[in-house]
């Protein structure tokens, strides 16, 4: 059924659709719709879960846990300073080894106060153990939540996972959205079978203590093979869900005409549509330009990365947040991971911080001097911010 | 068969590794006692995150979800609505925080757990400072205490507030049973929890329990020091069931404060004057509930 939703819609609809059983949440400018939603469908018995409707973000995240530790698949939503607050739940969430799913609507974070899309606020939990992925489009966040409890409930994963998206850009704004059957989404999606679940019967600690010598490195090293195996479980369960469905999206990373590319930018959310439109155009014009759309940013697409780096002369990695004694955070890991593999040069545009508007007069700007480095050999300024007000340089 | 008054059943197991005397780990023993093996516990941060052992040993028989400092009133939300929607709806949740926990960097949760009406059990075992981390004030810590934070010193900085009344925020909530508990009473606390397991509901129960290491006591005098509470009125015994008071124990003869506070080294700078001001705290309090119990009684009958 294809109808017209917004971002927060399809992700309130990726939790119906994987028959979520207790729902946790906190409501925070601009996930609310995607609370309300829920909430309107569990009032209209479309949706058979438990609402816990929390006095915190904190405490939403930590009845998700308490919840799917006894055994239900679990959802929350937040942005910005709900997500801030969770950071202490969200490392208690991986290291309990629980495949909780939420959706984030990615906002800048204060002071001042702004409600308008960047990334810092996902980017500074890159180290709480989730799966992270950022989509470009609603039907890419409806179908996100739905592969992603098949990847995180698997029993050699069993991590949680956040989805990203941009606020407003995605999660106010209506697109034409495939709604799949339900039928198929139960055959793609089997129940919750949590092997580590509380039970009466099984009496047991769940985190207690431990000591130095116990195995608490080694539940650390297991995690880290888990997170190591994530990749080819993304594969596996995307072409699963391409033959069902008829969707797919590319992997780890989607490549947009990097096809003898002389620069290729490496981007992710929604700055991935305006520049996909701008490598169009100048693909017309006879400018060799590509796109490399980092969909995860959990586990970090290294080898699709230094795939792509052979294909072309330049990376330019856009950053919508920053890493701040650096650079962007996909920046630094970028260059991190073609570290010996590439000499390519590399360089970071941190744009779109606050929700400042990335047009494709700007873009265009980025790749222009981009191509000039790639014909240079040698980047200018390594980190550059792009489309301050009054720099007459990025101006259109 | 022997008449016993406390059931036999046992669901802690020896071996825990709480300090010499420790009313906590009674406090569980007997409310495990109480509930029975049906039961789901959670704990944050406190000393009964350290008391049931290290991995991979154990002490209780029913499931433990350790949880951060804060959440146990989110923890068990979560716990019993995952339980409802698996049908096991006979399972007693049971959240055992401490006073610090509780009163402090938990009152958020719990005061949202509490107002969602979520079918659990909250319970304050309240040491009155931070015991696990060794002995820091907490909002539970009554007035003239010594603490680590509190230190008298030369400058006699002890704990110059009140102890902050989580029960009586609980009946202000509208918590449909709200009950203080003591481990010198355990008749009276495995009824209490047993009362607790069958409402339906949010309960709430506060119960006293003697830390000897941080109180600087002697560890035999924990179940001395505990009823000495009730009977000086320091820690009066009651329940209040959909808002009305009732006193378990009325202690016939009025036993001085005096006699409570000069057994334990916390409130050893204590002037005459200062003993003498907290009898009046404790007076005070005391016959406000009787007032309570008075007028909620009162206005049930009407």
């Amino acid at each position: 059924m294809k109808t017209m939703i917004t971002g927060n819609e399809a992700a309130a609809w990726g939790a119906r659709l994987a028959r979520v059983k207790v729902v946790s949440a906190y409501p925070i400018t601009p996930q609310t719709k995607v609370v309300e939603k829920i909430a309107e469908f569990i009032a209209n018995g479309e949706m058979d879960a438990r609402y816990i409707r929390v006095e915190s973000e904190h405490s939403a995240m930590a009845a998700c846990i308490s919840a799917e530790n006894t055994g239900v698949r679990t959802f929350t939503a937040t942005s910005a300073h709900g997500l801030a607050l969770m950071h202490e739940m969200l490392m208690w969430a991986a290291y309990a080894r629980l495949p909780i799913v939420m959706a984030v609507i990615n906002r800048a974070m204060a002071p001042p106060w702004s409600i308008w899309a960047d990334h810092q606020d996902s980017m500074a939990q890159r180290d709480t153990g989730w799966i992270q992925i950022y989509s470009e489009s609603n039907q890419e966040e409806l179908d996100a939540v739905l592969m992603l409890y098949k990847i995180c409930e698997d029993k050699d994963v069993l991590l949680p996972a956040m989805t990203m998206m941009d606020a407003f850009i995605l999660s106010h704004t209506m697109e034409p959205v495939d709604i799949p059957d339900q039928k198929l989404v139960d055959d793609f999606l089997p129940e919750l079978d949590l092997p580590h679940r509380l039970d009466i019967n099984r009496p047991a600690g769940h985190g207690s203590l431990i000591m130095p010598e116990g195995p608490v490195m080694e539940y650390r090293k297991a995690m880290a093979d888990a997170f190591a195996g994530v990749r080819d479980k993304i594969l596996k369960v995307e072409e699963e869900f391409r033959e069902i469905f008829g969707r797919e999206y590319g992997g780890l990373v989607e490549e947009y005409r990097t096809e003898d590319a002389d620069a290729i930018a490496v981007v992710s959310s929604t700055i991935a549509s305006t520049s996909k439109e701008v490598v169009d155009r100048m693909r017309e014009r006879g400018l060799k330009v590509g796109l490399a759309r980092v969909r995860y940013f959990r586990p970090f697409p290294h080898r699709e990365l230094r795939e792509i780096a052979k294909k072309t002369d330049m990376l330019g990695v856009i950053d919508r947040s920053y890493t701040f004694g650096y650079g962007g955070a996909l920046y630094a890991e970028t260059k991190g991971v073609l570290y010996g593999h590439s000499d390519i040069p590399v360089k970071n545009y941190i744009m779109g911080i606050g929700g400042r508007d990335v047009t494709p007069e700007i873009l265009e700007k980025v790749f222009m001097d981009m191509l000039k480095i790639a014909k240079d050999g040698a980047v200018d300024t390594e980190v550059e911010w792009v489309g301050l007000i009054g720099d007459e340089r990025w101006s259109a | 068969m022997r008449n016993t008054t406390i059931p036999e059943e046992e669901y802690m197991l020896p071996g825990h590794v709480a300090c010499l005397g420790c009313g906590a780990a009674l406090a569980m023993r007997y409310a495990l006692k109480a509930l029975g093996k049906k039961t789901i516990v959670s704990v944050p941060a406190c000393c009964w995150a350290v008391i049931p052992g290290v991995y991979p040993y154990r002490t209780l028989e029913v499931p433990l979800l350790y949880t951060a400092f804060e959440v146990t009133g989110a923890a068990i939300s979560g716990i019993r609505e995952a339980l409802e929607v698996l049908g096991q709806d006979d399972v007693t949740v049971m959240g055992w925080a401490g006073d610090g926990g509780t009163a402090d960097i938990g009152i958020q949760a719990l005061s949202g757990a509490m107002e969602r009406e979520h079918n659990v059990i909250y319970v304050m075992y309240d040491n009155e400072a931070y015991m696990n981390t060794g002995v820091q004030r907490s909002g539970a810590t009554p007035f003239g205490a010594w603490t680590t934070t509190t230190p008298v010193g030369k400058l006699r900085i002890y704990k110059k507030e009140r102890k902050k009344p989580v029960a009586e925020m609980m009946v202000a909530q509208g918590v449909p049973y709200v009950a203080t508990a003591n481990i010198a009473y355990p008749e009276d606390l495995i009824r209490k929890l047993r009362k607790a397991k069958e409402m339906k509901g949010p309960k709430f129960i506060h119960i006293y329990a003697t830390c000897p290491t941080g109180w600087r006591v002697p560890p035999n005098k924990t179940i001395e020091i505990a009823k000495l509470a009730v009977q000086t009125r320091v820690f009066p015994l009651y329940e209040v069931e959909n808002g009305v008071y009732k006193i378990n124990v009325k202690p016939k003869e009025r036993v001085p404060v005096r006699d409570y506070l000069r057994m334990q080294g916390r409130f050893r700078h204590l002037t005459e004057e200062e003993v003498e001001l907290i009898q009046k705290m404790v007076d005070e309090e005391w016959e406000k509930l009787l007032l309570k119990e008075e007028m909620t009684n009162r206005v049930r009958k009407e």
